[in-house]
């Protein structure tokens, strides 16, 4: 006989228990899922009208010192400004504020030609600082921010390989590089380039405002979800059997403690994961009803390739287990299930705030010591993910922190199983 | 070797909780469930550990099936120790108590798969005890139906073929007959006479007298943790009444006349 046949009994039987029960089956599995999307398809359908972009709607911008070099690149893209004077800025920032104007965009008036001296490699430049104005609490105004945001973003990156080739190039570049003076040849230059690539800034500019959307939703959602998917199963399997008497029958067999804590954490954690899943599927399914149909097309999930999933696979996974071993410890200390549940439900508002802050953090933390803090770390990852600026170093580091916090967690519950104050609490 | 169990001098204390000291009218925070405690039960034979409620015989059992540790003293099960060898001990026992249930949503026939599993016996001669004990207590025809819906006799009866999925050399049984209706309790005792007339070692708890008369080969009285009488049931009683014997004894030790 195998000397894990103890573990794979354990496991054998916490699935039995689970899958042979069709109505446990239906409420920690279908139910939660079941739930969300009725919820949140009620909740879309009533948000749906504060926040559906209209595909029709023309946002209201506006720009001062707008440079030729630009101008040209965004309303080919159908972006169109009304320029102004810079003496009505004051006003358009108050009709900001007050949701009649979308979007303000300062250039400083020699903006092509600070650009132009910095690219021919001049010393002592301030770099040309662009202010924009716009309103988060308006889903135009901060959709037009993204937007903005990336194209500027790609213009930035698209000038400095243009200042690259110059250097090394003697054709009609020079004209680029020694245009300084006129702003009017430095800004062709400029565009060129920029219109030429527009298809490609095109998605990026998709990919991003998903990705921004994923990003701040998800990642709190995904953790809540694990949670009490964790929740519904561990205390009753633990917690319950304690109460029913059914441990100690198994704890007189030669069976190691340490198959008991790992059998029930790999089982529940399995378990808790289809529970997670179920109510991930219901908030992906009732997504787009949520944010609204304009914007439905850009949250595609197909913007994200296979290894994308599987970083999230592995972080949502030792999140489970993670979950799953505290969890666990909580409903061995409790005698009844009802007593752990009152031990869990302040664990939970700990991870829904922190699940807060890692998500209203602004993007993915790059410190790796924030990688450490459990369900921070998760939170942050899933950020990193979804918003396509991750670093797979921090990734390692969050599922490796999860996975040994796990072992700690097998550890303890394994010393408590074999600690008869823990078993025989009179 | 025919002293199949041996214990030396165990000790068990329990801290009291507040309401616990309540509920036993005590001021004391430390309660001596089990002192200096010493017994021998020989192969093939069935010894009694006789004592009133609250002697402290669960706390010895206990002990002796490794689910709780003492602070003193040493036992031997089998020639193992249960302080550095628990495994090998819970190996070689099976251990019967109303306190350890089954889990009530599985059948008996899952139950005594999982538990044969649990103590590594090999698949082939599983299902033939499986076959020899369902049929030996009449479980066979409930064998599938979960044990919540058995009736009380019937789930006893399910829990003692369980126990003893591995065939154990020692059978340690906690109150044996306690909450069973007359025929449930004669299966039992009946086939408690049976395992000891096959060569196994049998300790049982109680505190009934009639019970030790009609099955045990040797007694040990327990009174307040203490071992006050150990012998065959003829050197305890000299012939005499067992309940009598008991009483004088409780007399003596506890220092009141009942
Ligand atoms: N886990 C425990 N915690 C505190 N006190 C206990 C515990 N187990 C038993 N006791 C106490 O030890 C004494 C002996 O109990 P027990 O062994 O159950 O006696 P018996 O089985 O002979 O009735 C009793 O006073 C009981 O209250
Ligand atoms: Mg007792």
């Amino acid at each position: 006989m195998s000397t894990q046949s103890g573990l794979f009994a354990i496991i054998g039987k916490e699935f039995r228990r689970f899958f042979t029960d069709r109505r446990i089956v239906f409420t920690t599995v279908l139910l939660p899922g079941l739930m969300i999307y009725l919820i949140y398809s009620v909740m879309g359908n009533a948000l749906q009208d504060m926040m559906v972009i209209d595909e029709e709607y023309q946002p209201v911008l506006y720009a001062v010192n707008l440079p030729d070099s630009l101008a040209g690149a965004f309303s080919s893209i159908g972006i169109d400004f009304e320029q102004v004077e810079p003496g009505r800025i004051d006003a358009i920032r108050a009709d900001i504020t007050d949701k009649k104007a979308d979007l303000l965009i300062v250039f400083p008036a020699d903006f092509d030609e600070r650009v132009g001296r910095q690219l021919s490699g001049e010393q002592g430049v301030d770099p040309p600082r662009i202010e924009i104005f716009f309103n988060s609490t308006r889903t135009e105004s901060a959709y037009q921010y993204q937007v903005m945001r990336v194209l500027l973003d790609q213009y930035k990156t698209a000038l400095a390989p243009l200042f690259a080739v110059n250097a090394g190039s003697d054709s009609s570049m020079d004209t680029g590089g020694a245009g300084a003076g006129s702003s009017s040849g430095a800004g062709e230059e400029v565009d060129d380039p920029a219109s030429g690539e527009l298809p490609s800034y095109d998605l990026a500019t998709q990919e991003d405002a998903a990705g921004f959307m994923f990003a701040s939703l998800l990642p709190m959602f995904i953790m809540v979800f694990l949670f009490s998917g964790c929740m519904s199963v561990a205390p009753e399997s633990i917690a319950g059997e304690k109460e029913r008497g059914t441990i100690a029958t198994m704890l007189v067999t030669p069976l190691a403690r340490w198959e008991l804590a790992l059998g029930k954490i790999i089982s529940l954690a399995c378990i808790a994961l289809l529970s997670g899943l179920s109510s991930f599927l219901g908030v992906m399914l009732s997504l787009p009803k949520l944010i609204g149909d304009a914007t439905d097309e850009l949250v595609g999930p197909v913007l994200y390739v296979l290894s994308d999933y599987l970083l999230i696979l592995a972080v949502i996974l030792s999140t489970v287990l993670l979950f799953v071993g505290v969890i666990s410890l909580l409903s061995a200390v409790a005698r009844t299930i009802k007593e752990a549940t009152t031990y869990i439900t302040p664990l939970m508002l700990v991870v829904l705030m922190i699940s807060a802050m890692g998500v209203f953090a602004q993007g993915a933390a790059e410190n790796y010591l924030f990688y450490l803090i459990p369900a921070y770390n998760s939170v942050q990852s899933m950020v990193g993910v979804f918003s396509f600026s991750y670093n797979p170093a921090c990734i390692l580091i969050t599922v490796g922190a999860n996975l040994a916090y796990t072992g700690i967690c097998v550890a303890v519950l394994t010393w408590m199983f074999g600690n008869e104050k823990v078993v025989f609490t009179k | 070797m025919s002293d199949l169990v041996q214990v030396q001098g165990l000790r068990k204390t329990f801290k009291l909780s507040a309401k616990q000291r309540k509920l036993e009218n005590t001021k004391q925070t430390l309660k001596v469930a089990v002192n200096d405690l010493s017994l021998t039960a020989r192969k093939g034979e069935i010894y009694g550990l006789l004592g009133p409620n609250g002697a402290g015989k669960t706390t010895v059992l206990r002990m002796l099936a490794t689910l709780i540790k003492p602070d003193a003293g040493e036992a031997w099960v089998d020639g193992y120790s249960i302080i550095s060898d628990p495994e090998k001990v819970r190996a070689s026992i099976g251990f019967l108590t109303s306190e350890l249930k089954l889990e009530e949503f599985f059948s008996p026939d899952y139950l005594f798969d999982f538990f044969s599993q649990l103590h590594k016996v090999p698949t082939d001669v599983s299902i033939r005890r499986k076959a020899e004990l369902f049929a030996r207590f009449g479980i066979d025809e409930f064998a599938g139906v979960k044990v919540a819906n058995l009736s009380s006799g019937m789930k006893q009866k399910a829990s003692l073929a369980i126990s003893i999925v591995h065939d154990p050399d020692i059978v340690i049984f906690d109150e044996p007959t306690n909450g069973l209706d007359v025929i449930t309790a004669r299966v039992v005792t009946n086939y408690l006479e049976e395992l000891r007339d096959q060569g196994k070692t049998i300790i049982l708890s109680t505190h009934i007298f009639s019970l030790v008369e009609k099955l045990c080969d040797r007694v040990g009285i327990i009174i307040e943790g203490r071992m006050v009488a150990e012998g065959s049931l003829q050197e305890i009683t000299g012939g005499e009444d067992l309940e009598e014997r008991f009483f004088d004894l409780y007399s003596a030790s506890v220092g009141e006349v009942v």
